[in-house]
């Protein structure tokens, strides 16, 4: 039997008396892009950072293309194949954007330990890092400080780190949040192509719901921790459950 | 070629290339230019001290670790060749294995250290460090029967050496091929991830770097660095003792000269050191000709006094923390931006 790229099996994580997360199963399918909505607070953003390992499952398990992943470290992770992008921009500020996508590409191509050679000698990954930062509309501030582009602008190259390490897994933390009506076409055209790809899995973390609608093949609605819907975004937007703990509607019947 | 030495980090501001080269020629030719016994003393005392500013630059400005072990480092190299020349015969095998065994020591203290402690908060660290320090000088003063105590050992240094001259080109070269490979080191692939580690560690390791081996390796580089520093220092005074290696004024004085010179710069090391060692031996002396000239007027001469220096000193640190916090280097080079 094959295994799913990603797995998350009775996921739960506690803060003192507090469920965030709380046996969330799930699994995640190549070619597809997964929607995880819900409204604040219902653990999206955490359920993220189990999977991505930025935090300690409580219990569960999660399962990289069957291997169980839950006790790696977060880099560990990474290098085995998930990317993660943040919703609150993350960056390093007082870098050039090229250098950050730079890191972003050297990480992938596991050059880290070298103390040898010139960083700038290595033309094939200043080419890639300016070929992504092309991708996000981003090569002309390629000299600029992270800390001096503009919000929108650093979005991108949250994005852009994103894209440059090559996953397997692609998870995005509200990509679009905070930006301007015009620069958002980049950022979904970007993640619409990534999809595409038959060999990738998207997890998008969004709160808009015109955007999930356009992009999503199948929508999971996280709640209070708990996972209650799972299914095609047109009946899972219409379910009652959604309706009322997304939407606010109270079920009628 | 001159890029490639300097792992293409350029100073990137004329003020500052001036300065520095103004600096590498002074020291280069300070057995001629400066004749004398104290002049050379402060030019081995800058030598020696930019590597060992340079080797702390690379923790504090590049990684963003706070040590306070740094002297330790310093020290163990002063002690591992002064024990060795003192005890074997002065020749350059003693000077070999004493400092083979100093960076063996160093290496494995690092590494124990920052295996322990890189994980927990800075603040801890910077606290395990103090301890570890303390400790270490403690332990240095009381096994006097091998460490000489609070005397220290005076040993006799090989045929060669005995000359000021060829012993201070010895100082000089290593310090510079040193600074030179530490300049490598932070321009490489390994030194970007030190900055994204000093700017966003959650981020590099999001990335895929484990920021721990980074942070280790970094700490056991900067204080092999250290180390060979030490064994400079103790060749050049041909003496080794708590008050020229293990003391905590060092510390304070090497944060300072990297906090003036300016951090993750490297340059600042050069600047910071060579201002800073130049201050401690000059500045009694600027000022008692000062206070001399001011004779007659009130207050002004004991202002001016030669024992004031340390207050003045104080001021100048002072101000060019305040007006300065970027460095000298970091406010060259914003100069040149604007």
């Amino acid at each position: 039997m094959s295994h799913p790229v990603l797995e998350t099996r009775g996921l739960t994580i506690r803060f003192g008396g507090h469920v965030a997360v709380n046996a969330v199963s799930c699994r995640f399918e190549p070619g597809t892009l997964t929607a995880i909505v819900g409204p604040n607070g219902a653990g999206k953003t955490t359920y993220f950072n189990l999977i991505s390992g930025q935090l300690p499952a409580s219990a569960g398990q999660v399962l990289l293309h069957g291997e169980d992943v839950t006790r790696d470290a977060a880099p560990v992770r990474t290098r085995k194949g998930m990317g993660r992008a943040f919703q609150l921009t993350n960056l390093f500020p007082n870098l050039t954007v090229l250098e950050n996508v730079r890191l972003a590409v050297q990480a992938r191509a596991g050059m880290g330990l070298n103390l040898i050679s010139m960083w700038n000698s290595h033309i094939e990954l200043i080419d890639k890092a300016e070929n992504f930062l092309a991708r996000v509309a981003l090569a002309e501030r390629r000299t600029a400080l992270a800390s001096e582009l503009s919000h929108g602008d650093q979005r991108k190259l949250e994005v852009a780190l994103l894209l440059a390490l090559e996953p397997d897994i692609f998870m995005f933390d509200e990509p679009t949040a905070g930006m301007s009506v015009d620069e958002v076409p980049v950022i979904l055209d970007l993640i619409s192509e990534i999809k595409q790809q038959k060999d990738k899995t998207v997890l998008l973390v969004e709160h808009k719901m015109d955007v999930v609608r356009s992009l999503a093949d199948r929508i999971i609605v996280l709640h209070q921790g708990e996972l209650v819907a799972d299914g095609a975004p047109a009946e899972v937007i219409a379910s009652p459950v959604v309706q009322e703990a997304y939407l606010g509607v109270p079920a009628r019947g | 070629m001159i890029a490639g030495l300097l792992s293409g980090d350029a100073p990137r501001s004329r003020i500052l290339s001036a300065l520095l080269l103004a600096i590498l020629v002074a020291l280069a030719l300070a057995p001629f230019l400066f004749p004398g016994t104290r002049p050379l003393d402060v030019a081995a005392k800058v030598c020696v001290f930019v590597l060992l500013v340079a080797s702390y630059d690379l923790l504090l400005g590049y990684t963003g670790i706070v040590s306070f072990a740094h002297t330790m480092f310093f020290g163990i190299g002063g002690y591992g060749v002064a024990i060795a020349l003192s005890r074997m015969e002065p020749g350059w095998g003693a000077i070999a294995l004493g400092t083979v065994a100093a960076v063996a020591l160093s290496l494995a203290l690092s590494f124990l250290v920052g295996l322990f402690s890189l994980r927990v908060k800075a603040i801890f660290f910077a606290m395990i460090t103090l301890a570890v320090a303390s400790f270490f000088a403690i332990l240095a003063s009381q096994l006097s029967d091998f460490t000489g105590g609070e005397d220290g050992i005076t040993f006799k240094v090989p045929e060669l050496l005995r000359s000021r001259v060829a012993t201070y080109y010895l100082v000089f070269g290593v310090a510079l091929g040193l600074f030179l490979v530490l300049l490598r080191i932070v321009n490489s692939p390994f030194g970007r991830v030190l900055l994204a580690i000093r700017e966003n560690e959650f981020r590099a390791e999001a990335l895929g770097y484990r920021t721990v081996i980074y942070r280790t390796l970094a700490n056991c580089l900067g204080a092999v660095v250290a180390t060979l520093a030490g064994a400079l220092y103790a060749l050049w005074l041909r003496y080794t003792g708590p008050n020229t290696t293990l003391d905590f004024s060092i510390m304070i004085d090497i944060l300072l000269m990297v906090v003036i010179g300016g951090m993750g710069t490297m340059y600042g090391a050069v600047i910071g050191a060579a201002i800073f060692v130049v201050a401690q031996n000059y500045l009694q002396e600027a000022m008692k000709a000062f206070s001399g000239a001011m004779q007659g007027i009130p207050l002004l001469p004991d202002l001016f006094h030669p024992d004031r220096w340390l207050l003045w000193l104080g001021v100048l640190f002072v101000l060019s923390v305040y007006y300065f916090p970027a460095g000298i280097v970091g406010q060259l080079r914003a100069r040149k931006k604007a």
